[in-house]
Parts: structure tokens; sequence; C-alpha cells
């Protein structure tokens, strides 16, 4: 299915039919333009290149401008992404926006999680950690037990711990689109979406 | 994408302004912690659906835009009851203000622990009102 590119604006509320407050997510998705479309002849792939936004004039880099230009745009996308369009037909240079999306439908959202550095294991996997009282003041937050002792004698593979948490690329699925203004190419779904305000993401529709 | 997106973390996205601005609600009366307020709200119980009015004294009112409640606190049977409404809530069928407090700060939360005579909040008197405004 096709999809679009667009940036996070933020969250607000909003009221729904029955008058019950819902948490939303307003997304600038588009106006994004085909920049290339990648056949399977050629390139091993059928898949739709579209880009989003614009370089600022002095920043063009020369191959960028040229790949631009074959698409007949007179200006270089900030970004580009591939979708698969599964053979929908779309022409070269042709701009899409938001307004393929439909009010009620679903769509996933791709994008980058807030990185949120070196994390410990209660918050990264939810661990309980250990006691307050009873003397349990030395194991608050601690993983505990990571394995058993001479037999396997080592720690298994994939064993829960510490690290850096978050800056990953996640999926929100199945959003409710709440609102489509194509005019100002804004998306409005419910429910929050992976990253901070102004991360990019990747909006496809969903079910 | 004109601009690189709204950096200033202060102010709301005028974007987003927009959209709530679709939800707000314009028909209700001004009223402030203090305030006796008597709010008129739509129940479903079941299938049915009936209006109940909530009349308390406002001990506090927070958030901004589409995201801002009021709390209503009054005693009822003897037991201190407090709703938190939505103010823009479509639930909320009418809203009045009963009588005007004077009060000196924006959370009344002093009021539960206090009961009886020493419970009511003051009446603001029309004519220091008067006196301000000139």
């Amino acid at each position: 299915m096709p999809g679009l590119i667009g940036r996070k604006i933020g969250m607000t509320q909003i009221f729904d039919d029955d008058g019950k407050a819902v948490g939303v997510t307003v997304l600038e998705v588009g106006p994004c333009p085909v920049v290339q479309i990648k056949t399977a002849e050629r390139d091993g792939y059928d898949a739709v290149q579209l880009g989003f936004g614009r370089v600022k004039e002095g920043r063009v880099r020369k191959p960028a401008a040229g790949h631009a230009a074959r698409a007949g745009l007179d200006y270089v996308p900030r970004v580009l992404a591939e979708f698969d369009f599964e053979g929908e037909k779309v022409e070269l240079g042709q701009e899409l926006t938001v307004g393929m999306f439909d009010v009620g439908s679903r769509v996933n959202v791709t994008g980058t999680t807030k990185g949120r550095g070196f994390q410990g294991v209660v918050k990264r996997h939810g661990f309980g950690g250990g006691r307050g009282s009873h003397g349990g003041t030395s194991i608050l937050r601690a993983p505990g037990s990571i394995g058993a002792g001479t037999d396997p004698s080592r720690v298994i593979k994939g064993r829960k711990m510490a690290g850096r948490m978050g800056g990953t690329r996640r999926t929100a699925m199945s959003r409710k689109i709440i609102r489509v203004d194509a005019e100002k190419n804004l998306l409005v779904v419910q429910g929050s979406v992976p990253g901070a305000r102004n991360n990019l993401v990747m909006v496809r529709p969903g079910r | 994408m004109e601009k690189q997106g709204n950096k200033d973390r202060r102010t709301m996205d005028p974007r987003i302004a927009g959209i709530e601005e679709g939800y707000k609600r314009t028909d209700l009366p001004a009223f402030a912690p203090g305030d006796t307020v008597r709010v008129r709200v739509r129940v479903k119980e079941g299938q049915k659906e009936r209006v109940q009015p909530f009349e308390g004294v406002c001990i506090g009112r927070r958030g901004a835009g589409v995201n801002a409640t009021f709390t209503l606190r009054r005693i009822s049977g003897g037991v201190g009851v407090e709703r938190i409404f939505p103010l823009h809530s479509p639930w909320i069928v009418g809203l009045e203000v009963v009588r005007r407090g004077d009060v000196r700060r924006a959370k009344l939360y002093y009021l539960r622990n206090r009961r009886g005579k020493r419970a009511r909040v003051p009446e603001r008197k029309w004519w220091l009102d008067k006196k301000q405004d000139g």
C-alpha cells in the first residue's frame, strides 16, 4: 500500500462524537512529490520514492539537485523514502497529499522513538525491582538473578539487562484518522506516535 | 514544511491551536475559583439520557486550551464530593454562576480541611468590584 512522509507536530485532545475526550497527535504530512519510480527490470524491485520538505537554496548538493530535476522538481526534498505502492499508478513529479487518507480509516505511523539514554532494567524492561522494606534497600531497582550458576556458567544470550533505550524505529499500528486537512497538510490521528515533536514519520494505511 | 517546525516549547504550535479551536466552547460564562457554580451535565444511564445538575464551589481550574478542567466541591449528605469537569466537554449542557466568591488564591484546597461554617467562601461584594474597576 502507498504511504506518505511527514513530521510530528504535537499532541492535544479533542472530544469525539460521544463527548469523550481523546488524546490525538497532529502530524504534518506531505505534500510528497514522486521523485523516482523504481521498477523490477531496472532496479530489481518495485518501489516509489517520495520526497518531503525542501533543502535550503544554498545547501543544495548538485547530485541531489540532478536527482530531483529528473522528476521535474525545481527544489530538492530534504527527505527521501521509498514506499511499496503495489502496482498503484503514479507519475513522476506527481504530488501526493494527505487527501489520500480518509477520516475514520486507520494508518500505521512509523518513526524514531525518543532516545532515553542508558536506562536500568526497571524502566527499560518493566522489571518489578526489589522491595523497599524488609531489608531490601540494596536491590530496589536491581535486576536480580541473571541466570543459573556453574552449569551453564555463562549468561544466556538475550538476557534483558540495562542499556540504551529508545531512539529506535517503531511503528504505531492502527491509528484512527480523526481529521484530514488537505489545505494545511495536517493529519490528526488518535493516540500517540513515536518520537518527539518535529520527528520524521512515515504514514502508511493500516487496519 | 516551509518552516523547520515549531522550536519554541512555551507556545503552542499554531496548527495545533487551530485544531483545538473547533472544540472549544464559547457559550459558557466566565467564572473563577471561589464562585459557586451550577453545571447541568448530560449523563447516560444504559439507553436513557438525562440531565443532571451539580452545584458546588469551584475550588480550582487547571489546563489551557481544550485541555482545561475545573473542580467543583460540595457537601452532599455530610460527605464532601468533588467532581472534575472538562471545561469544554460537550456533556455540559449548561453552566451558571450562582454566587461570586471572594478568595485570595487560585486553588481552594484548604476547604477540604474545614467543615461547617468555616468551610464557607465569603461572597464578593459588588461595591468592591466597582472600586477595582474605577
